[in-house]
């Protein structure tokens, strides 16, 4: 497996704007045009599901299905651009020391939990209930009719030539990164995945640390 | 003579309605639980962009990724399921004469069908202008209340896209012939929304798009020893949770 892997320049020490999220928990920020973000693997292997919307049209918002087919590849790695529904660039990423992230394994939710392992697991806690705690907070309108595809920052979902999905292990580790140039002001929305019937990390969810910069 | 018999000719006696859908339209309609529909290629090379949505609540909808995550797979063919975001089958592939249907390439919008084929409006060429994947839909779901909020990643029936060892995306052309069809059976009350315009991939430099026919019969909802629901144990609890809403 091909990786390019870039590392960034940026001192974490003059970043604007830093927190810890605890594994499990969502986070919801809008981040401006020419802001650079990163999202930071503390422990390694976790997955960062991810979307983004147009911060001042959120009918807007992050397109997996443009995105892979504008690049060509199904796997987001540096230099990606990742586009909206209406085809326009909304970030590029600019450094990335993991290598491969995921956009076409979805999120996990109550519901598909019980189809995928087991009925009487729909009372685990999952990524969807999270992402629906987020935007009810948010109180601008947005619902679950604004879930749409999603970006797994870590994970590791390869397609064989044979059509076949596979979940194989992480190609993260501690201190792995992403990060990327907002192209427009977006509106980040990230459930740091709490998927405990996943073996991808080991059944041990843990903290991702973000970071935005100002505009050099 | 049955039409729910693998590749049987159809029986007009036993068909609910037909309709044919010309290239670059789009179309939506009412499928109840136990309903087939077999979409027919009538030209070749077609491609049918398609969401589903719950009937009677449309913010359970076709879910890309489950669908793909519960069964293994990123494409579609006969044994497959399509999945809602809630966790349900909506509907079963019980026949397929093509093998292979994308799931992962979504639609076309307006700016990528004017830079692929020019710009043809209604003006001067009537109905021969050039429509687009995302613009369709947007037309359809108008007419549900819903709208760009609900275009969601859509299953291309007929077209096939492969992808390498390296990540690659691969349109394979001449994967549907003159007369292959698809066929689903409903096993909910589901909204079809749907557009006959080409793949976004489609190396075909000419703006092309091929009509299909749509056939719907009575075949009832899956039985206990179904194809599709003993595919894998994820699919009969997929089944189980579709039922339990008809009990």
């Amino acid at each position: 497996m091909t990786q390019t892997l870039v590392t960034s320049s940026l001192d974490p020490e003059a970043a604007a704007f830093s927190e810890v999220v605890p594994a499990g928990e969502p986070w919801m920020k809008v981040v401006k045009q020419g802001q650079v973000f990163r999202i930071l693997d503390l422990e390694g292997n976790q997955a960062v599901d991810t979307l983004f919307y147009n911060a001042n049209d959120y009918e807007e918002r992050y397109s997996a299905n443009d995105t892979i087919r504008a690049q060509g590849n199904i796997y987001l790695t540096a230099g990606t651009q990742l586009l909206s529904n209406e085809g326009n660039a909304m970030l590029t990423i600019v450094a990335d020391t993991c290598g491969r992230h995921d956009t076409l394994g979805g999120a996990c939710s109550a519901e598909s939990n019980t189809v995928r392992y087991a009925l009487d697991k729909r009372h685990m806690h999952s990524c969807r209930d999270s992402f629906l705690l987020a935007l009810a907070e948010w109180d601008n309108g947005m619902t679950k009719r604004d879930l749409s595809s999603n970006i797994n920052f870590f994970m590791n979902v390869p397609v064989t030539p044979q059509g076949e999905l596979t979940f194989a292990d992480g190609i993260s580790a501690a201190g792995r990164y992403v990060e990327m140039r907002a192209e427009m002001d977006v509106l980040v929305l990230i459930s740091n995945c709490p998927q405990l019937n996943n073996p991808c990390n080991a059944y041990n969810p843990t903290p991702v640390q973000l970071l935005i910069w100002d505009a050099q | 003579m049955s039409v729910t018999e693998s590749g049987s000719a159809l029986d007009p006696e036993a068909l609910a309605w037909q309709e044919q859908v010309p290239g670059g339209a789009h179309w939506s309609g009412v499928l109840r639980r136990g309903t087939t529909l077999r979409i027919t290629d009538q030209q070749g090379g077609a491609n049918v962009s398609t969401l589903f949505f719950n009937q009677e609540e449309k913010l359970e909808r076709y879910n890309m990724a489950d669908t793909l995550k519960a069964q293994h797979t990123a494409y579609l063919t006969k044994g497959y399921v399509c999945y809602s975001d809630m966790g349900r089958v909506m509907c079963s592939v019980t026949d397929d004469s093509c093998g292979w249907h994308d799931t992962i390439c979504g639609v076309s919008n307006a700016r990528m069908v004017t830079e692929k084929y020019g710009e043809a409006r209604y003006q001067e060429h009537r109905n021969q202008y050039h429509r687009n994947g995302f613009d369709s839909l947007v037309n359809e779901l108008g007419k549900y209340g819903l709208g760009r909020r609900d275009v969601m990643p859509t299953a291309n029936f007929f077209s096939k896209v492969t992808v390498d060892e390296s990540g690659a995306m691969v349109f394979q052309p001449g994967n549907s012939e003159a007369g292959d069809y698809v066929e689903l059976r409903f096993e909910m009350n589901t909204l079809v929304v749907l557009t006959t315009c080409q793949h976004p991939l489609d190396p075909d430099p000419q703006y092309r798009p091929r009509d299909i026919l749509l056939s719907a019969w009575h075949s009832g909802p899956a039985g206990a020893d179904d194809l599709c629901r003993n595919r894998c144990p994820e699919n009969q609890r997929g089944f189980h949770n579709t039922e339990v809403m008809f009990r």
